[in-house]
Parts: structure tokens; C-alpha cells; sequence
């Protein structure tokens, strides 16, 4: 349901970008040595934040990544000073759901990662035409807050985050 | 005569009654009385009594049904004067409306028809086409089976007595083709017994005969074809079989196209071997039908036209390189082809050649072949490369071309050989070398001379010959090639000469830096080639006769200098040797070191005395290697000698290797033992022994007795001995014990699981199936019970013998023992909470309403174990039952979420990583669009 790529509009029946381009999917994170070692404090690193937003689309099965919206480089954390900041990249610039994917990468953040973590979540920069206005809305607590009380609203964004029909 | 005169003056009045009814009784009497007596008239009353019938069928209506049996009986009649039959059916067809009379009635009509047919054949051919369009109005509509009958008879007698259809052809078919394909079934209490096939046959015999409906039949043959119902395909089939018979080339001529193509579906589409079978012969039938034609001058051969159609349309099948239509293809050239003399030599002529080349060119040379030599200059110049992948894919290649048969040159696989030489003694890459072994693996065993004359020696003069600037890496690389291209019998006999000589050099230190590991490389090599090389006698008498006395004499030399590390890699090569076993029980016993080359040794040696050295002691796992692989039908000998020292050796060395081996080898020989006294005595006096030894807890061997009721009871155990019991239930009793405990809760794993060397399927031990469920359903009360009895202090003890018992169970088994895993999750032990866990996970996922009972209870244990040292396992039993059903888990949501955050900041990234996605499913619990 998320992605710009590919995305129904909700209610409607016309497909915004039916064939959205296809990135490969990096491979699964090895698995280190020290990772292994009950002693060794591995930091919270940008591509664990990556693997957590592998958020699937019900409708199509490509996750976040495969159609490029998130790709590992536009994910920063500082595990220290305890900030995340991901930019994502809707696939055409007039993307209607650009708010929908912000958000439910926002939720997704929020469900993942201990309170200390300040989230931002934001559309990299030139490649939505409302950009302005999506950032606004992703950043304001409270207007966050009360899309998720609106239950339909709740709905897409639980839907995007399950990873059971996959 | 004068009985009828009678009657008649009598019911003359009857008979011109003004009452209908009457005088229809009048008539009907009359007929009867006919019916009766008709032998006995004569040609005069005959006259007279047809006058007065054919007068009465002008009458009323409800006449008419006597009147007709009253015919019926004259036309049975000897002295029917000339004319009659034909006045008679005149005023019949005139008269009577057949359709419209009752079942008898029409009965009637048709028998009339059919006695006169036998008897005034040509009195009614003098009718000409009146008679048969008579014949067609009367049956016009008929829907009686039983006058069906009589009808079809009629129609065949119509055309093969050859009456003139005249102008009625079409109609005399269309009043009995519309039957076509028939389709009845009798009633279930069917009184008159006429059978569908009955039906099918009278109307085929309408049907097919005679050429002039053919015109007809045919196209309602080819529609009929198109039916799903499987029983008109095969009726339609068979009547088109039987009429082609009777015609000829000229009646099927403009039908042929049609033809062809319902027959040819019908095989390439069948859904039935009946209906194909009928097809192919429809189709051998419409074959010679057109082989039989006289041709004319000026009109073509039709048989040719009609090949050509099926040749078109089958031929090209047969060089389909997906061979899908070949078989039915097949099936219709074999059927035109079996018709006729003519037909096969046209078939033969035009299938034979493409069938030649089919079988030419599918075994020829691949298809590559015009490319050979820029794909081999493509692989030799990328293995030549630096980069590492393109070097791995263009190994992958190489094996890929290999195996295309007849593809590559001699030349060719020398020069790959080469390259493969060069990259195995030079590249430092790891998974390079591991493809180009890999790739020399899978060349060596379509090309092995190329590898005996190059490669072989090369490695050789490396491994062997050169001298210290060997690097170690070359020489492991150059070993596992050797085992690797050792597929072949021919390889095998050069290669293993090889890995012998490193292993003797090894020895007398002939070898710089040769280290205990290549040792042990060197002996897995072996291993491996015995495994992998195909079973042949001469490489089976190579291995016999050569390879493992060396191995033992090696084994055995270093035994006697003290070295160590030799063992291990012998022991396995050792396990294949069944036929040197009793020579190596000789040597053990007796110390009988004849058979081993190189034979200095000391005569006589005592290898399972306890020694003084446990380096000779070590050596029984050779014996072990030796003797507990045979098959079951293969004696030991001097086995009670060697059963008897191997106790001995097994409770008295303090060598563990040596004691674990000696009490591996003894239970190993009692798993096979046949049953018996014997058998039974002798596992009754090590039980005493052990247990005494056990019971005195002074004694300073009680470790080695343990081990040896360890084994001997897993022996036991396998093969449903109830003597296991004494040894399984001595262990329970050392659960409690100070110093035991904890070995015996660990010894339960031991008897649960599947031992690699010894006592497993693969040594032709005795395993009966499910001895593990059996002995859990023994044994799980007393192991409950034991728990609940004992002490706090040894509780963790017993469930970690149920932990062990458990993990190796089907889960339906776990189910049974939920409240004590519940328990267990509250040990302090890490072990047991662990392998509880992991235990419990797979229940979780179809989790038994006992589980869902104790929910909170699990709920709780498992979340105050998501920060302990086992909390990978615990996230994700807690994960699992976010599955469980909504109403069930909903209340514990908030808390899980609450407890879950701190994972989330876990030190370690694969406990978050866990974290995340449990708490990610607890999150779309209850949730819109979530769950």
C-alpha cells in the first residue's frame, strides 16, 4: 500500500506507477564474530536501522528497498548522541502516498528503537514536489499522534508494517 | 371352414352394430380367433377377410387397434393371394397414422412389415419408393426401444435386401439417424431386457449400410466427434469404422479434411485409451477403405491426398525437440500405416529419412560445438585473470563445458588441466581454490587420463618431493585435490600411492614441517576417496590389501614411538575396512602384526592390556573402527576373548580416550549379539560389575563405570533389550548423585541422540524405530516423579535429563510434560532454561489448549528471562505467541510492549534484532489492519 511506486490511491482504482522500477535487495547482513561474543556492545549502525524499515507492501511484494525508496545510504544514526535520521525518496515526484510512507517509517522507527532515539524522518531533499509540506506534517508530534488515532489512517500504515501475507 | 362360416353369421350382427365399441369387440374377437387359426384358411376367406379389414380401417378410430392385429394375423398366412400384401399396405399407410396408435398397436405394424418383408420380398419391391416412404412416415417420431428394435430391423432390411429408396434416401436416414449417437438407459426394473448396445448395433447396421448415406453420415459423424460425452465419441468412432468399410474412395472423398481432423484430435487430445484406440482404427479402416479405390484416369489418388493430410500434421511432431506430440504422432503414422501395403510404403517412404536423421543428430556432438574453441579460449583466458569471481565462474564454466559430451578436445582438457595445476599451486584465494578442487573433482571423472598424466605427478613432486619452501596452505590444497579428482578406479590407484607416502614420510620425518594436521589431511583425503570412488573389486581389494594394514602399521608405529595424532584420521578410513577385521582383532588379541608392511615390531605386543602407555591403549579405536561397522551377518571372532578384555579395559584404564573407545567397541559388539543365553548372561555380570563399581563411591574408577553403563545401555536400549532397564533406571538413580549428577543428565543426551562413530544405522547397528518415544513413554513418570521427590538442590539435574529426552521427541510428545517445562523455566540453570526454550518454541507455534490454560504463567516466566543470557531464545517464544489466538493474548499486550522496550537497547545487535521483530507483531495485535 506504501510505496509511491506502485501505489493504489486509496478508494480509487487507477494505478499511479504500475510498473515501478526494481532495485536489488542488498543480502543479509553476515553474521560477525564479535556479534557472537556476549561481551563485545555492538552499536546500534546505519544498516540495522536499514534492516528494520525492510517494510513490506501488501499489494505489491517488493519491500521499501526493492523499489528504492529507502536506500542504506540516506539512513544515519548516531547510536551515542541517540539520533536516527532516514530520508526516503518517493519514485515519481507528485507521489500522493509520499506522506503515508513517511509516516509509516516513522511508526516503524518508534516500534524499533528505545525511547532515547530522537526520530526524523524526511523526503530526500528535491524529489517530491510537496516536500515542504510532507516534512512539516512527519515532524509534528502531535499531527503524528492524531493521524494514528484516526483507525483507517492506523490501518494502511499496520498494514504496511505486517509481514505476514508476505 | 365351418367353424368361421358359423362365427360369422353369429356376430354379424355384432359387427354392424351401430356402437362403435361393439363392433370394435366384434372385430377384436375376430382377430383373436384368427390370431389362432390363421394356419387354416384358405386363399378365399384370406381375400374376403383382407377386404373386410382394409374396409374397417376406414372406420372409427377405436377399430382400428383390432383390425390391425387382425392383419397382423393374415400376414402370417401362407395362402395370402397375390396383391393382397400390397393392397394391404397401401391402405395401411393410407389409413393409419402409426405415431398416433398405442405401443402395442404400433408393434403390430412393424411386425406386420416385417413377416410380409420374409415372405412377398417381391410384391413389396413392386411398390417401388412407396414402401419405404410408407415405412418412414410410420416410424417417423417412434420412441419405444422395444419398436425401435423392430423398426431398425426393417430400415436394415430395407437397405440390404435392397429395396429402392428412390427419391427417400435422405429421409430414410434422417428418421433413423436422428437416434444417433444412441443414447438409453434401462430402466432399473427393465422387464423387456434391451440393452443400449442392442440399440447401438441395430442402428449401425442401419446406419453403415449402405454407401448412398454416406454423404450424410459422414458429416453428422464429424459433429457427433466434437461432443463431450465420452460414449458418442466412441459410438461415433466405432459406426464410422464399421461404414468405412463398406465404402469407397469416392464416398469419403470430399469428407477426408473433416475426417483428419476430429481423428487426429481425438489422439492428440485423448482422454481415454478406449476412445484412442477407437480412433487409430478408425483410422486404419478409412485408410485401406481409400488404398481399395480403383483410380481413374483423370481422378487423383485419393489415399495419397489423405497421407499427405496426416504426414503434414504428424511428421514435424517426430523432430519436436520437446517430444510432447512424438508418442501420438506416432501412434496415427503406425495405424494409416498398418491399412495397406500402398499406405505404409508412402508413410515409410516420407517418416524413415527424418527418423534417421533424428536419431543422428539428437546423438551427436552439442551445439556449442561451433563455438568451442572461442568458449575454451574465453574460460582458459578468464582463469588467467587476477579477479577472483570471474576466476570462480569461469571454473563453473569449465565443468559446465566438460559435461557437454564430446565437446571438448584431448587438447583442451590437458590445457584446462594445466590451468587448474597452476591456480591450485598458486592461488592464495580460498574460494578460488575451493573451485578450482571442485571443478578438478568434476573433470577428473570424465577425463581421468588427462589428470593421471598431469596433474598427479605435479602434486606429487609438490607435496612429496620438494623441500621446505613447501608452504603448508599448497600442500593442504594439493591433498584435497587429490581426494577430490580421486573418483575414478584409475585415478584412485595413483593418487592413494600419494597420500600413503606423505603419511610414512610424515612419520620417519623425512619431511620438513610436515605438520600433525596435514597428517590428518591426509588421512581424510583417504576417507573421502573411499567414500566417494565407485565400488569396484579393485579398488576394494586396493583399499583392503594395501591401505589399511599401512594405516594400522603407521598407526601402530607411532602408537609404539609415542607419537600422537595419528589416531584420528586413521579411525575413520579404518571403519570402512569390514574384510580386515578379523586380522585386526588378531592383532589386538593376539598381537599379530604379520600382515602389516614394514614389519619391525616387536612380536609380541598387547595392545588392549593395560600398558603402560596410554598412546598403545588409544589404539582400540582403531579395533573399534574395525569391528563395529560390520554388518550383523558378519561373525567376530574370538568374540568372547574380545568382549571380555574390552570390560576389562573399558573399567580399569584411566586413558579416557582409551576407555570411552573400549567401551564404545564393547557396546558396539553387544548391540549386535544375537539374542540368547549368552548374550544375557554376559550383560548380567557387566551390570553387576558397573554397578558395583558405581555403588562404592570410593571407588576410584567410577567415572570409567559410568561411561561403560552409558554405552552398554544405549546398545541395549536400540535394540528394545529388556535388560536396558536395570542400566536406565541406575542411571535415573544417579541424578541424585554428589559427583555424578550432572554426567548422567548429560548421558541422557548421549542415549537420545544419534552417535557419529558408533551404535547408527550406518554401522549396521540394530536400531529399532521409535526407541526414542518408547523410552520417553517409559520412562517419563519416573523421571516426573524423581523431580518432584528430590531435593531443590538437584531438581536442575532432572530437567536437564528431561530437557535432553525432550529436544530430541516429536512435539506432540512435549505436550505431555507442559507444567514440568513450565517449571523448568524457573531453574536458575542456564542449560535448562535454554534447551527448555528451545524446546518449548516449536510447541508455541500450534500452541495445545493446555498451553493456553497456563498462559499467564508463561507469559510471565518468559518475560523475566528476556534480559538474562538466554534472551535470544525467550524473544522468541514471545514472538511465537504473538500468533496465538487474539482473545487469548490481547490482555498480556500492554505489558509485553512495556517489557519488550528494553531489549530494543540491547547491547547485543542480534538480541534487538529479535526484539524488533517480536515487538513489531505485538505491536499490529489488536490493531487496525494489523491483526
Amino acid at each position: 500500500l506504501v510505496s509511491s511506486g506502485g501505489l493504489k490511491m486509496s478508494g480509487g482504482t487507477r494505478l499511479e506507477n504500475a510498473n515501478p522500477v526494481i532495485f536489488q535487495r542488498s543480502g543479509e547482513r553476515l553474521l560477525t564474530a564479535s556479534e557472537e561474543d556476549e561481551d563485545v556492545h555492538d552499536p546500534i549502525d546505519d544498516r540495522e536501522i536499514f534492516d528494520i524499515l525492510s517494510i513490506n507492501d501488501p499489494e505489491h511484494p517488493l519491500s521499501l528497498e526493492e523499489l528504492n525508496v529507502v536506500e542504506q545510504v540516506r539512513v544515519k544514526v548516531n547510536d551515542a548522541e541517540s539520533t536516527v535520521g532516514v530520508e526516503f525518496t518517493p519514485t515519481i515526484p507528485h507521489c500522493s502516498m509520499a506522506t503515508l510512507i513517511g509516516l509509516s517509517i516513522k511508526v516503524k522507527l518508534l516500534r524499533s528503537l528505545p525511547d532515547r532515539f530522537k526520530i526524523d524522518v524526511h523526503i530526500t531533499p528535491g524529489t517530491h514536489a510537496s516536500e515542504e509540506a510532507v516534512n512539516k506534517q512527519l515532524a509534528d508530534k502531535e499531527r503524528v499522534a492524531a493521524a494514528l488515532e484516526n483507525s483507517s489512517l492506523l490501518e494502511v500504515v499496520n498494514q504496511c508494517l505486517s509481514t505476514r501475507n508476505i | 371352414m365351418f367353424p368361421s362360416a358359423f362365427f360369422f353369421l353369429d356376430r354379424r350382427l355384432s359387427l354392424t352394430s351401430s356402437q362403435p365399441h361393439t363392433r370394435a369387440r366384434g372385430v377384436q374377437l375376430l382377430s383373436e380367433v384368427l390370431h389362432e387359426c390363421y394356419g387354416n384358411l384358405t386363399e378365399r376367406e384370406v381375400e374376403v377377410l383382407i377386404a373386410f379389414y382394409e374396409n374397417r380401417l376406414k372406420d372409427h378410430y377405436i377399430i382400428t387397434p383390432p383390425v390391425l392385429q387382425g392383419l397382423r394375423a393374415l400376414t402370417k398366412c401362407t395362402v395370402l393371394p397375390p396383391g393382397s400384401a400390397v393392397s394391404m399396405l397401401r391402405s395401411l399407410f393410407q389409413d393409419v397414422h402409426v405415431q398416433s396408435l398405442m405401443l402395442t398397436e404400433r408393434s403390430c405394424v412393424y411386425n406386420m412389415l416385417i413377416n410380409l418383408m420374409e415372405t412377398r420380398e417381391a410384391e413389396l419391391k413392386g411398390l417401388g419408393a412407396d414402401f419405404v416412404f410408407g415405412f418412414v412416415q410410420s416410424m417417423d417420431g417412434e420412441r419405444d426401444p422395444r419398436n425401435l428394435l423392430l423398426a431398425f430391423q426393417i430400415a436394415k432390411n430395407i437397405i440390404h435386401r435392397g429395396y429402392d429408396l428412390g427419391k427417400f434416401t435422405e429421409e430414410l436416414f434422417e428418421v433413423t439417424s436422428c437416434y444417433f449417437p444412441i443414447d438409453f438407459t434401462p430402466p432399473a426394473n427393465d422387464p423387456h431386457g434391451i440393452t443400449k448396445e442392442e440399440l447401438i448395433e441395430a442402428l449401425r447396421a442401419v446406419l453403415s449400410g449402405t454407401p448412398k448415406f454416406a454423404e450424410f453420415l459422414l458429416p453428422l459423424i464429424i459433429e457427433k466427434l466434437d461432443s463431450d460425452v465420452q460414449s458418442a465419441k466412441l459410438d461415433s468412432l466405432q459406426t464410422l469404422t464399421a461404414c468405412l468399410s463398406q465404402y469407397e474412395h469416392k464416398d469419403v472423398a470430399e469428407f477426408l479434411e473433416g475426417l483428419w481432423t476430429s481423428l487426429r484430435r481425438e489422439v492428440f487430445q485423448t482422454s481415454s485409451e478406449r476412445i484412442e484406440s477407437a480412433g487409430l482404427a478408425a483410422l486404419t479402416t478409412l485408410t485401406s477403405c481409400l488404398s481399395r479405390s480403383v483410380l481413374n484416369s483423370d481422378s487423383e489418388d485419393s489415399l495419397s491426398t489423405f497421407l499427405d493430410l496426416v504426414l503434414k500434421d504428424c511428421k514435424h511432431h517426430l523432430c519436436e525437440p520437446d517430444l510432447k506430440l512424438v508418442w501420438p504422432s506416432a501412434k496415427l503414422l503406425q495405424a494409416a500405416c498398418s491399412a495397406s501395403n500402398r499406405a505404409s510404403h508412402i508413410i515409410t517412404a516420407a517418416v524413415m529419412p527424418s527418423l534417421i536423421d533424428q536419431y543422428s543428430s539428437r546423438t551427436q556432438e552439442s551445439v556449442f560445438s561451433a563455438f568451442r574453441e572461442s568458449l575454451c579460449s574465453m574460460v582458459f583466458s578468464a582463469l588467467s585473470e587476477t579477479n577472483s569471481s570471474l576466476q570462480i565462474t569461469a571454473t563453473s564454466m569449465l565443468t559446465s563445458l566438460a559435461q557437454q559430451t564430446g565437446l571438448l578436445l584431448d587438447s583442451d582438457i590437458e590445457l584446462a588441466v594445466d590451468h587448474l595445476t597452476r591456480l591450485l599451486l598458486t592461488e592464495e584465494d580460498d574460494r578460488v581454490s575451493l573451485a578450482v578442487v571442485e571443478c578438478a573433482g568434476a573433470l577428473a571423472a570424465l577425463h581421468p587420463a588427462a589428470f593421471i598424466t598431469k596433474l598427479i605427478p605435479r602434486l606429487k613432486t609438490e607435496i612429496v618431493a620438494s623441500e621446505q619452501y613447501s608452504h603448508h596452505a599448497v600442500r593442504q590444497r594439493c591433498l584435497s585435490a587429490l581426494a577430490a579428482v580421486s573418483t575414478q578406479p584409475s585415478i584412485v590407484r595413483e593418487s592413494t600411492p600419494v597420500l600413503l607416502e606423505v603419511l610414512s614420510s610424515a612419520h620417519t620425518g623425512n619431511l620438513v614441517g610436515f605438520s600433525v594436521e596435514e597428517v590428518v589431511l591426509a588421512c581424510r583425503s583417504l576417507q573421502r576417496i573411499a567414500e566417494q570412488v565407485q565400488d569396484t573389486e579393485e579398488t576394494g581389494q586396493c583399499f583392503h590389501e594395501v591401505i589399511i594394514p599401512r594405516l594400522l602399521s603407521l598407526a601402530l608405529q607411532a602408537a609404539l614411538q609415542g607419537l600422537s595424532g595419528f589416531l584420528s584420521g586413521c579411525f575413520h578410513v579404518v571403519r570402512l575396512a569390514g574384510q580386515t577385521a578379523s586380522r585386526a582383532v588378531s592383532l589386538f588379541l593376539d598381537g599379530d602384526v604379520s600382515f602389516l608392511p614394514d614389519n619391525s615390531f616387536p612380536s609380541h605386543i598387547q595392545l588392549l592390556k593395560q600398558g603402560d602407555s596410554w598412546s598403545q591403549s588409544q589404539m582400540v579405536c582403531l579395533l573399534m573402527g574395525c569391528v563395529c561397522s560390520l554388518p550383523r551377518s558378519v561373525e567376530v571372532p574370538q568374540i568372547d576373548q574380545l568382549l571380555s578384555q574390552l570390560e576389562e579395559m573399558s573399567c580399569t584404564c584411566s586413558h579416557p580416550l582409551s576407555y570411552t573407545s573400549a567401551a564404545k567397541c564393547f557396546a558396539g559388539l553387544v548391540n549386535k549379539r544375537s539374542q540368547g543365553d549368552s548374550l544375557d548372561s554376559l550383560i548380567q555380570r557387566t551390570t553387576k560389575r558397573v554397578c558395583s563399581e558405581l555403588d562404592s563411591t570410593s571407588s576410584p574408577v567410577r567415572t570409567q563405570a559410568f561411561t561403560l553403563m552409558i554405552w552398554v545401555a544405549k546398545a541395549l536400549l536400540l535394540r528394545y533389550h529388556p535388560l536396558s532397564t536395570a542400566l536406565t533406571d541406575k542411571l535415573f538413580s544417579l541424578l541424585g548423585d554428589a559427583d555424578l549428577g550432572a554426567m548422567a543428565a548429560d548421558g541422557f543426551s548421549l542415549l537420545m541422540s544419534d552417535s557419529a562413530d558408533v551404535l547408527n544405522r550406518g554401522c549396521h547397528a540394530d536400531v529399532r524405530i521409535m526407541y526414542r518415544q518408547r523410552f520417553f513413554s517409559e520412562n517419563s513418570a519416573k523421571l516426573v516423579q524423581g523431580f518432584n521427590a528430590a531435593p531443590q538442590e538437584k531438581k536442575p539435574n532432572y530437567l536437564k535429563a528431561l530437557s535432553n529426552i525432550v529436544n530430541k521427541l516429536p512435539k506432540q510428545e512435549t505436550v505431555l510434560l507442559l507444567s514440568l517445562l513450565l517449571e523448568a523455566l524457573l531453574c536458575p540453570d542456564q542449560g535448562v532454561q535454554l534447551s527448555t526454550l528451545s524446546c518449548l518454541e516449536p510447541v508455541l507455534i500450534n500452541p495445545p489448549p493446555a498451553l493456553i490454560q497456563q498462559l499467564e504463567a508463561l507469559v510471565s516466566r518468559l518475560l523475566a528471562l528476556i534480559c538474562s543470557s538466554v534472551r535470544i531464545a525467550s524473544l522468541r517464544c514471545i514472538h511465537a505467541l504473538s500468533r496465538f489466538p487474539e482473545h487469548e493474548i490481547l490482555p498480556f499486550r500492554a505489558r509485553v510492549l512495556r517489557a519488550l522496550a528494553r531489549p530494543l537497547d540491547d547491547k547485543k545487535r542480534l538480541v534487538r534484532s529479535e526484539a524488533v521483530q517480536a515487538r513489531g507483531e505485538w505491536f499490529l495485535l489488536g490493531s487496525p489492519g494489523g491483526r
